[in-house]
């Protein structure tokens, strides 16, 4: 009896997974094991697919322009400390008891939200060089002794923003900044910040302690496992990320300032037909998110108190 | 924070010259002289030779969100069920598969996927070869033709809807939902002599509503900005949906910011909406999905 109740909760189970599995199984694991035997291949998509060995892989470390474009990634991922400490900071202020606090919430989740073709497009006519917004303010907010001292310098100022190879970059990482810093991440650190035991900072304050040494006696210590896991996460995005912003506002222009690996995945793909080599790029993609992520287990791993 | 969107806002009403202008204050550029609403009426006029233009791609945008997001929660559910309530072989073995593949980049996947449907109707042809599988089909409604694309492959709703359809996100989050769940209701019942499936769908699905709400907006909202599938999936404008259109549109209006602005507007407010009138679930799911995992 027992066995057969058994045998039919098993059979239930595979019958729940099944719509689930087939679709996992179809458009996820045998997909990626595709890919990693396609990279042994050459492959145009017409031709018939011709078996090269590890001949995208040798390819792939003397071409220069993948690791100019890794460069621009990691570039680009440079902005990811900045963000979660101003993630952190914004969720700290937000964790005051103020009236309307969710109404600022919103406010600040809202880029995050929307963001997509709609709000690149909004950049893209911010950073315009001659009528866009942010020039506007440069030229008639800042004080003139300011911007003439900036060009002096030998910087682009006012800058051609997008159009600019100097400024590119900046521009699309202060963006990502407005997307992102009162997103995702803002909310895991206030729901941090709200298991920290306000006995804590009465005791610190018994003691006289100030806001520096509070925040970093208690507040840092408490919230680093979300400063970790969002760390993490921002790294596994960052490293697979900017695909969307170069497709939209600059082509991965100019002069390749702005193409990450992913742009350029797209482009061998889908622009030229190297399935093989695009797929051999996404699969050494795909190391490096894991390796950065193990890397990131193993060593950040011990400055995080549970 | 707000001030791009009011820069967007400001620009979408703007005469389609005034935004040429030079102006002596930023302030300046920031609030309209003269607003007109005709902008929005004439992005939608603009693009309607564009397959159908923004009606079109609205349509298409919410019947795709719509199905996938139906989809997504439907599939996901019956396997966190499975994964957090009956017991089978290799249960736990595929569970870490599915984790393991949520670190996956999507361009492993897409190149493999691209492919099958850039060549499933030549497969399908040699397989069927009584239905005409290459060709786009159109339907007559109210004296009207519309097209509504291939039955699958690149330019179909099947390619749009299908492969994204099944989400191991999806699946994590509500299996560890399902797991906070008590067991006694479930117990009292099968003693009652309730099936698996009534439990399921009379016990676990109600109580997970908060669950089911949040990642059903999750995924609505992650679909309604989806762009790098849909690209490569479609080249006919009249299958496009919104952010693809836009970018159409953007290719031929590339100097026209008061009618690009207008357009971008009437992508967002749709997500606003839904985000405004969700957002309690939003934020409680955010902290669900990290925290208990």
């Amino acid at each position: 009896m027992a066995r057969t109740k058994r045998g039919r909760t098993a059979l239930a189970g595979y019958l729940f997974l099944l719509p689930n599995l087939l679709g996992f199984l179809a458009f996820t694991l045998i997909p990626v094991v595709v890919s990693l035997g396609l990279s042994f291949f050459e492959w145009d998509l017409f031709s018939p697919p011709k078996f090269v060995g590890f001949h995208n892989f040798s390819t792939l470390v003397h071409d220069h322009d993948f690791w100019r474009y890794a460069f621009n990634t990691v570039f680009l991922m440079l902005t990811i400390p900045v963000n979660i400490l101003g993630s952190l900071f914004l969720a700290m202020v937000m964790n005051q008891k103020l009236r309307g606090i969710v109404v600022f919430r919103t406010m600040y989740f809202l880029p995050t939200i929307v963001m997509g073709v709609g709000t690149y497009l909004l950049w893209r006519w911010i950073y315009n060089p001659d009528y866009g917004l942010i020039n506007a303010i440069i030229t008639h907010w800042l004080p003139r002794w300011l911007n003439d001292g900036i060009s002096r310098f030998g910087v682009e100022w006012p800058p051609q923003w997008l159009s600019s190879v100097t400024w590119a970059k900046p521009a699309l990482m202060f963006m990502t900044f407005w997307t992102v810093v009162g997103g995702y991440n803002m909310i895991l650190f206030l729901a941090a910040l709200q298991g920290v035991s306000p006995e804590l900072y009465e005791a610190a304050d018994i003691d006289g302690a100030n806001r520096w040494q509070k925040f970093w006696a208690i507040t840092w210590p408490l919230v680093s496992p979300t400063t970790f896991f969002v760390f993490t996460m921002s790294l596994i995005g960052g490293l697979q990320g900017g695909f969307d912003q170069a497709y939209v506002m600059t082509h991965g222009g100019p002069a390749g300032a702005t193409t990450t690996i992913s742009y350029y995945i797209y482009n061998h793909a889908f622009a030229w037909n190297h399935m093989g080599y695009a797929a051999a790029m996404a699969w050494v993609l795909f190391t490096a998110v894991f390796a950065a992520t193990m890397l990131n287990w193993r060593f950040g791993g011990r400055v995080v108190h549970y | 924070m707000l001030l791009p969107f009011l820069w967007m806002f400001s620009t979408s009403v703007k005469p389609a010259g005034e935004v040429f202008k030079s102006v002596d204050s930023p302030l300046k550029a920031l609030v309209p002289g003269d607003v007109q609403w005709r902008n929005y009426g004439k992005v939608y006029g603009a693009t309607q030779g564009m397959g159908g233009g923004f009606a079109r791609w609205y349509l298409n945008s919410v019947l795709v969100a719509v199905v996938v997001t139906l989809g997504q929660l439907m599939t996901s559910a019956c396997a966190a069920y499975a994964f957090s309530r009956l017991q089978f072989p290799g249960r736990d073995k595929l569970f870490l598969g599915y984790l393991g593949t949520m670190m996956i980049p999507g361009a492993v996947t897409m190149i493999p996927n691209f492919i099958l449907m850039r060549k499933i109707t030549d497969w399908l042809t040699v397989a069927a070869p009584f239905v005409n599988w290459d060709a786009p089909r159109v339907i007559y409604l109210f004296g009207h033709t519309y097209d509504v694309g291939r039955l699958v492959g690149l330019d179909s709703y099947f390619a749009l809807i299908v492969p994204v359809m099944f989400s191991a996100y999806g699946t994590f989050m509500l299996r560890q939902f399902f797991m906070s769940i008590p067991r006694d209701l479930e117990e009292a019942a099968t003693i009652d002599g309730c099936g698996l499936f009534r439990i399921f769908t009379t016990i676990i699905l109600p109580l997970s509503k908060p669950a089911l709400a949040t990642l059903g907006i999750f995924t609505f909202l992650g679909n309604w900005q989806s762009f790098y599938w849909p690209l490569i999936m479609l080249t006919q404008d009249s299958m496009k949906t919104l952010p693809l259109g836009l970018l159409s549109f953007m290719g031929l209006y590339s100097t026209q910011w008061t009618l690009l602005m207008a357009g971008s507007m009437m992508m967002i407010l749709p997500m606003i909406v839904v985000f405004v009138i969700g957002q309690k679930w939003f934020i409680s799911g955010i902290q669900m999905g990290a925290l208990k995992g």
